[in-house]
Protein backbone atom coordinates (compact mmCIF):
# COMPACT_ATOMS: atom_id res chain seq x y z
CA UNK A 1 0.00 0.00 0.00
CA UNK A 2 1.32 3.48 -0.80
CA UNK A 3 -0.11 6.98 -0.32
CA UNK A 4 -3.26 5.47 1.13
CA UNK A 5 -4.12 3.71 -2.16
CA UNK A 6 -4.59 -0.06 -1.69
CA UNK A 7 -2.33 -2.22 -3.85
CA UNK A 8 -3.85 -4.51 -6.50
CA UNK A 9 -3.04 -7.50 -4.32
CA UNK A 10 -4.79 -6.01 -1.28
CA UNK A 11 -7.79 -5.11 -3.43
CA UNK A 12 -8.05 -8.69 -4.67
CA UNK A 13 -7.77 -10.03 -1.14
CA UNK A 14 -10.53 -7.70 0.01
CA UNK A 15 -12.91 -8.60 -2.83
CA UNK A 16 -16.18 -9.85 -1.28
CA UNK A 17 -17.03 -13.49 -1.93
CA UNK A 18 -20.68 -12.70 -2.73
CA UNK A 19 -20.36 -12.85 -6.53
CA UNK A 20 -18.60 -16.22 -6.29
CA UNK A 21 -21.15 -17.52 -3.78
CA UNK A 22 -23.98 -16.48 -6.11
CA UNK A 23 -22.39 -18.36 -9.03
CA UNK A 24 -21.83 -21.49 -6.92
CA UNK A 25 -25.34 -21.59 -5.47
CA UNK A 26 -26.93 -20.85 -8.86
CA UNK A 27 -25.00 -23.78 -10.39
CA UNK A 28 -26.47 -26.05 -7.71
CA UNK A 29 -29.95 -24.68 -8.45
CA UNK A 30 -29.44 -25.15 -12.21
CA UNK A 31 -28.39 -28.77 -11.78
CA UNK A 32 -31.44 -29.56 -9.69
CA UNK A 33 -33.69 -27.74 -12.17
CA UNK A 34 -32.57 -30.08 -14.98
CA UNK A 35 -33.72 -33.06 -12.90
CA UNK A 36 -36.97 -31.37 -11.78
CA UNK A 37 -38.05 -30.43 -15.31
CA UNK A 38 -37.10 -33.91 -16.58
CA UNK A 39 -39.26 -35.53 -13.88
CA UNK A 40 -42.17 -33.16 -14.56
CA UNK A 41 -42.04 -33.87 -18.29
CA UNK A 42 -41.85 -37.59 -17.60
CA UNK A 43 -44.78 -37.66 -15.18
CA UNK A 44 -47.25 -35.41 -16.95
CA UNK A 45 -48.33 -35.80 -20.57
CA UNK A 46 -49.43 -32.16 -20.78
CA UNK A 47 -46.09 -30.85 -19.48
CA UNK A 48 -44.27 -33.25 -21.81
CA UNK A 49 -46.16 -31.78 -24.73
CA UNK A 50 -45.48 -28.21 -23.50
CA UNK A 51 -41.76 -28.99 -23.34
CA UNK A 52 -41.66 -29.97 -26.99
CA UNK A 53 -39.95 -26.72 -28.09
CA UNK A 54 -38.11 -28.31 -31.01
CA UNK A 55 -39.90 -31.33 -32.42
CA UNK A 56 -36.87 -33.36 -33.65
CA UNK A 57 -35.32 -33.20 -30.15
CA UNK A 58 -38.65 -33.63 -28.36
CA UNK A 59 -39.32 -32.69 -24.71
CA UNK A 60 -35.57 -32.63 -23.95
CA UNK A 61 -35.43 -29.28 -25.79
CA UNK A 62 -37.95 -27.68 -23.42
CA UNK A 63 -36.63 -29.38 -20.29
CA UNK A 64 -33.08 -28.10 -20.84
CA UNK A 65 -34.10 -24.68 -22.17
CA UNK A 66 -36.36 -23.99 -19.17
CA UNK A 67 -33.72 -25.21 -16.71
CA UNK A 68 -30.96 -23.12 -18.33
CA UNK A 69 -33.12 -19.98 -18.46
CA UNK A 70 -34.14 -20.35 -14.80
CA UNK A 71 -30.54 -21.13 -13.80
CA UNK A 72 -29.36 -17.90 -15.47
CA UNK A 73 -32.22 -15.93 -13.92
CA UNK A 74 -31.47 -17.28 -10.44
CA UNK A 75 -27.78 -16.48 -10.96
CA UNK A 76 -28.58 -12.92 -12.04
CA UNK A 77 -30.87 -12.44 -9.03
CA UNK A 78 -28.37 -13.85 -6.53
CA UNK A 79 -25.52 -11.87 -8.10
CA UNK A 80 -27.47 -8.62 -7.83
CA UNK A 81 -28.21 -9.24 -4.15
CA UNK A 82 -24.86 -10.67 -3.04
CA UNK A 83 -22.13 -9.12 -5.21
CA UNK A 84 -20.99 -6.61 -2.58
CA UNK A 85 -21.44 -8.88 0.42
CA UNK A 86 -19.28 -11.35 2.26
CA UNK A 87 -21.20 -14.52 2.98
CA UNK A 88 -20.61 -17.64 5.02
CA UNK A 89 -19.15 -19.52 2.07
CA UNK A 90 -19.08 -22.89 3.83
CA UNK A 91 -22.85 -22.75 4.28
CA UNK A 92 -23.53 -21.58 0.72
CA UNK A 93 -21.23 -24.30 -0.65
CA UNK A 94 -22.90 -26.98 1.46
CA UNK A 95 -26.35 -25.99 0.16
CA UNK A 96 -25.05 -25.80 -3.43
CA UNK A 97 -23.50 -29.28 -3.18
CA UNK A 98 -26.68 -30.77 -1.74
CA UNK A 99 -28.64 -29.30 -4.68
CA UNK A 100 -26.02 -30.51 -7.17
CA UNK A 101 -25.94 -34.05 -5.76
CA UNK A 102 -29.75 -34.16 -5.65
CA UNK A 103 -29.75 -33.07 -9.28
CA UNK A 104 -27.32 -35.83 -10.21
CA UNK A 105 -29.29 -38.43 -8.27
CA UNK A 106 -32.65 -37.40 -9.70
CA UNK A 107 -31.44 -37.53 -13.30
CA UNK A 108 -30.77 -41.27 -12.72
CA UNK A 109 -33.91 -42.89 -14.22
CA UNK A 110 -34.61 -45.46 -11.45
CA UNK A 111 -34.48 -42.61 -8.87
CA UNK A 112 -36.58 -40.29 -11.04
CA UNK A 113 -39.18 -43.04 -11.51
CA UNK A 114 -39.86 -43.04 -7.76
CA UNK A 115 -41.92 -39.87 -8.24
CA UNK B 1 -12.57 -46.02 -46.00
CA UNK B 2 -15.76 -44.04 -45.66
CA UNK B 3 -17.96 -42.49 -43.02
CA UNK B 4 -21.53 -41.21 -43.04
CA UNK B 5 -22.36 -37.62 -42.12
CA UNK B 6 -24.34 -38.74 -39.06
CA UNK B 7 -21.51 -40.93 -37.89
CA UNK B 8 -19.04 -38.08 -38.36
CA UNK B 9 -21.15 -35.69 -36.28
CA UNK B 10 -21.59 -38.34 -33.59
CA UNK B 11 -17.81 -38.67 -33.49
CA UNK B 12 -17.31 -34.88 -33.33
CA UNK B 13 -19.85 -34.69 -30.49
CA UNK B 14 -18.42 -37.55 -28.44
CA UNK B 15 -14.76 -37.94 -29.31
CA UNK B 16 -14.23 -34.32 -30.19
CA UNK B 17 -16.05 -32.14 -27.68
CA UNK B 18 -16.88 -34.75 -25.02
CA UNK B 19 -13.57 -36.59 -24.81
CA UNK B 20 -11.59 -33.34 -25.01
CA UNK B 21 -13.62 -32.03 -22.08
CA UNK B 22 -12.86 -35.15 -20.04
CA UNK B 23 -9.15 -34.80 -20.75
CA UNK B 24 -9.18 -31.08 -19.99
CA UNK B 25 -10.76 -31.77 -16.57
CA UNK B 26 -7.61 -33.43 -15.27
CA UNK B 27 -5.53 -30.35 -16.14
CA UNK B 28 -8.00 -27.99 -14.48
CA UNK B 29 -8.12 -30.11 -11.32
CA UNK B 30 -4.33 -30.33 -11.04
CA UNK B 31 -3.97 -26.58 -11.62
CA UNK B 32 -6.60 -25.72 -8.99
CA UNK B 33 -5.24 -28.25 -6.49
CA UNK B 34 -1.60 -27.24 -6.80
CA UNK B 35 -1.28 -23.62 -7.73
CA UNK B 36 -4.32 -22.09 -6.11
CA UNK B 37 -4.11 -23.90 -2.77
CA UNK B 38 -3.73 -21.55 0.19
CA UNK B 39 -0.85 -23.84 1.30
CA UNK B 40 1.04 -23.31 -1.95
CA UNK B 41 4.13 -21.18 -1.40
CA UNK B 42 4.65 -20.24 -5.08
CA UNK B 43 2.98 -16.95 -6.05
CA UNK B 44 0.31 -17.02 -8.76
CA UNK B 45 1.50 -14.79 -11.58
CA UNK B 46 -0.60 -12.76 -14.01
CA UNK B 47 0.32 -15.35 -16.64
CA UNK B 48 -1.00 -18.21 -14.47
CA UNK B 49 -4.18 -16.25 -13.91
CA UNK B 50 -4.70 -15.69 -17.65
CA UNK B 51 -3.96 -19.35 -18.32
CA UNK B 52 -6.63 -20.50 -15.85
CA UNK B 53 -9.20 -18.11 -17.30
CA UNK B 54 -8.56 -19.15 -20.91
CA UNK B 55 -8.45 -22.82 -19.90
CA UNK B 56 -11.79 -22.69 -18.09
CA UNK B 57 -13.38 -20.66 -20.90
CA UNK B 58 -12.22 -23.29 -23.42
CA UNK B 59 -13.65 -26.05 -21.20
CA UNK B 60 -16.98 -24.21 -20.95
CA UNK B 61 -17.05 -23.85 -24.76
CA UNK B 62 -16.35 -27.58 -25.16
CA UNK B 63 -19.08 -28.50 -22.67
CA UNK B 64 -21.69 -26.31 -24.39
CA UNK B 65 -20.68 -27.56 -27.85
CA UNK B 66 -20.95 -31.16 -26.61
CA UNK B 67 -24.48 -30.78 -25.18
CA UNK B 68 -25.78 -28.62 -28.03
CA UNK B 69 -24.53 -30.90 -30.82
CA UNK B 70 -25.76 -33.86 -28.80
CA UNK B 71 -29.26 -32.53 -28.15
CA UNK B 72 -29.91 -30.76 -31.45
CA UNK B 73 -27.94 -32.76 -34.01
CA UNK B 74 -27.26 -36.33 -32.93
CA UNK B 75 -30.24 -36.96 -30.63
CA UNK B 76 -32.89 -36.24 -33.34
CA UNK B 77 -31.21 -38.88 -35.53
CA UNK B 78 -31.10 -41.27 -32.57
CA UNK B 79 -34.79 -40.89 -31.70
CA UNK B 80 -36.20 -40.68 -35.25
CA UNK B 81 -39.34 -42.78 -35.71
CA UNK B 82 -39.25 -45.37 -38.49
CA UNK B 83 -41.99 -45.42 -41.14
CA UNK B 84 -44.64 -48.11 -40.72
CA UNK B 85 -43.22 -50.17 -43.57
CA UNK B 86 -39.56 -49.99 -42.46
CA UNK B 87 -37.83 -53.26 -43.28
CA UNK B 88 -34.97 -52.66 -40.83
CA UNK B 89 -34.46 -50.63 -37.66
CA UNK B 90 -30.73 -50.15 -38.28
CA UNK B 91 -31.21 -46.46 -39.10
CA UNK B 92 -33.40 -45.87 -36.00
CA UNK B 93 -31.13 -46.52 -32.98
CA UNK B 94 -33.68 -45.85 -30.22
CA UNK B 95 -36.24 -48.22 -31.76
CA UNK B 96 -33.55 -50.79 -32.44
CA UNK B 97 -32.49 -50.79 -28.78
CA UNK B 98 -36.09 -50.96 -27.54
CA UNK B 99 -36.88 -53.86 -29.87
CA UNK B 100 -34.96 -56.35 -27.72
CA UNK B 101 -35.05 -56.96 -23.93
CA UNK B 102 -31.28 -57.49 -24.03
CA UNK B 103 -30.66 -53.94 -25.27
CA UNK B 104 -33.68 -51.89 -24.13
CA UNK B 105 -32.03 -50.76 -20.86
CA UNK B 106 -29.29 -49.05 -22.86
CA UNK B 107 -32.03 -46.63 -23.86
CA UNK B 108 -34.29 -46.63 -20.77
CA UNK B 109 -31.40 -46.16 -18.34
CA UNK B 110 -28.38 -45.22 -20.46
CA UNK B 111 -29.79 -42.61 -22.82
CA UNK B 112 -32.42 -41.36 -20.35
CA UNK B 113 -29.66 -40.64 -17.82
CA UNK B 114 -27.11 -39.36 -20.32
CA UNK B 115 -29.42 -36.88 -22.02
CA UNK B 116 -30.12 -35.10 -18.72
CA UNK B 117 -26.98 -35.55 -16.61
CA UNK B 118 -24.80 -34.18 -19.42
CA UNK B 119 -26.38 -30.73 -18.96
CA UNK B 120 -24.99 -30.50 -15.43
CA UNK B 121 -21.51 -30.28 -17.00
CA UNK B 122 -21.82 -26.91 -18.82
CA UNK B 123 -23.64 -25.45 -15.80
CA UNK B 124 -20.78 -26.43 -13.46
CA UNK B 125 -17.95 -25.38 -15.74
CA UNK B 126 -19.57 -22.09 -16.79
CA UNK B 127 -19.76 -21.25 -13.10
CA UNK B 128 -16.10 -22.24 -12.65
CA UNK B 129 -15.03 -20.13 -15.65
CA UNK B 130 -16.99 -17.10 -14.44
CA UNK B 131 -15.57 -17.36 -10.93
CA UNK B 132 -12.05 -17.70 -12.41
CA UNK B 133 -12.64 -14.51 -14.42
CA UNK B 134 -14.02 -12.68 -11.37
CA UNK B 135 -11.45 -13.80 -8.80
CA UNK B 136 -8.39 -15.04 -10.68
CA UNK B 137 -5.37 -14.96 -8.39
CA UNK B 138 -7.47 -14.09 -5.36
CA UNK B 139 -8.68 -17.72 -5.24
CA UNK B 140 -5.75 -18.11 -2.87
CA UNK B 141 -7.41 -15.69 -0.48
CA UNK B 142 -10.81 -17.39 -0.80
CA UNK B 143 -10.02 -21.04 -0.03
CA UNK B 144 -13.68 -22.01 0.51
CA UNK B 145 -14.67 -20.53 -2.84
CA UNK B 146 -11.77 -22.35 -4.50
CA UNK B 147 -12.83 -25.61 -2.81
CA UNK B 148 -16.40 -25.15 -4.02
CA UNK B 149 -15.21 -24.59 -7.60
CA UNK B 150 -12.91 -27.60 -7.29
CA UNK B 151 -15.81 -29.76 -6.07
CA UNK B 152 -18.03 -28.65 -8.95
CA UNK B 153 -15.28 -29.43 -11.47
CA UNK B 154 -14.88 -32.91 -9.92
CA UNK B 155 -18.61 -33.51 -10.22
CA UNK B 156 -18.64 -32.20 -13.79
CA UNK B 157 -15.94 -34.78 -14.56
CA UNK B 158 -18.15 -37.49 -13.03
CA UNK B 159 -21.22 -36.34 -14.99
CA UNK B 160 -19.23 -36.08 -18.23
CA UNK B 161 -17.87 -39.56 -17.54
CA UNK B 162 -21.41 -40.97 -17.23
CA UNK B 163 -22.46 -39.23 -20.46
CA UNK B 164 -19.31 -40.39 -22.24
CA UNK B 165 -19.60 -43.99 -21.08
CA UNK B 166 -23.24 -44.33 -22.09
CA UNK B 167 -22.63 -42.45 -25.33
CA UNK B 168 -19.92 -44.93 -26.30
CA UNK B 169 -22.01 -47.97 -25.28
CA UNK B 170 -25.13 -46.70 -27.06
CA UNK B 171 -23.18 -46.09 -30.23
CA UNK B 172 -21.66 -49.57 -29.95
CA UNK B 173 -25.04 -51.26 -29.56
CA UNK B 174 -27.00 -49.08 -32.00
CA UNK B 175 -24.79 -46.71 -33.98
CA UNK B 176 -26.18 -43.48 -35.35
CA UNK B 177 -25.70 -43.95 -39.07
CA UNK B 178 -27.08 -42.46 -42.25
CA UNK B 179 -26.96 -39.40 -44.40
CA UNK B 180 -24.43 -38.73 -47.12
CA UNK B 181 -21.39 -40.99 -47.29
CA UNK B 182 -18.00 -39.31 -47.21
CA UNK B 183 -15.22 -41.26 -48.91
CA UNK B 184 -12.04 -40.72 -46.93
CA UNK B 185 -9.52 -43.05 -48.56
CA UNK B 186 -9.91 -45.46 -51.42
CA UNK B 187 -8.60 -48.86 -50.30
CA UNK B 188 -6.56 -51.31 -52.34
CA UNK B 189 -8.42 -54.08 -54.15
CA UNK B 190 -8.35 -57.47 -52.34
Amino acid sequence: MSDGIPSASAAREARPNGAGAAAVLAAGIGSLLIACFAILADQSASIKSLMNFYKPTGPLSGVTTCAVVLWLASWAGLHASWRNRNLAMARVSAIAFILLLLGLLLTFPPAADLF
Amino acid sequence: MEITVRSLWTMIHGMGFGALYLMACSGALVELHRRYSSHSQAPVTARDETFLRVYFAAMAALAWLAVLTGAYLVYPWYRAAPPADAASLAAFPQRLLLSSPSTSAWHSIGMEWKEHVAWVVPICITMAATVAFQYGRSFKHHPQLRNAVLGFVWISLFAAGIAGFFGAMLNKNAPVEGGRTIHLVKGARP
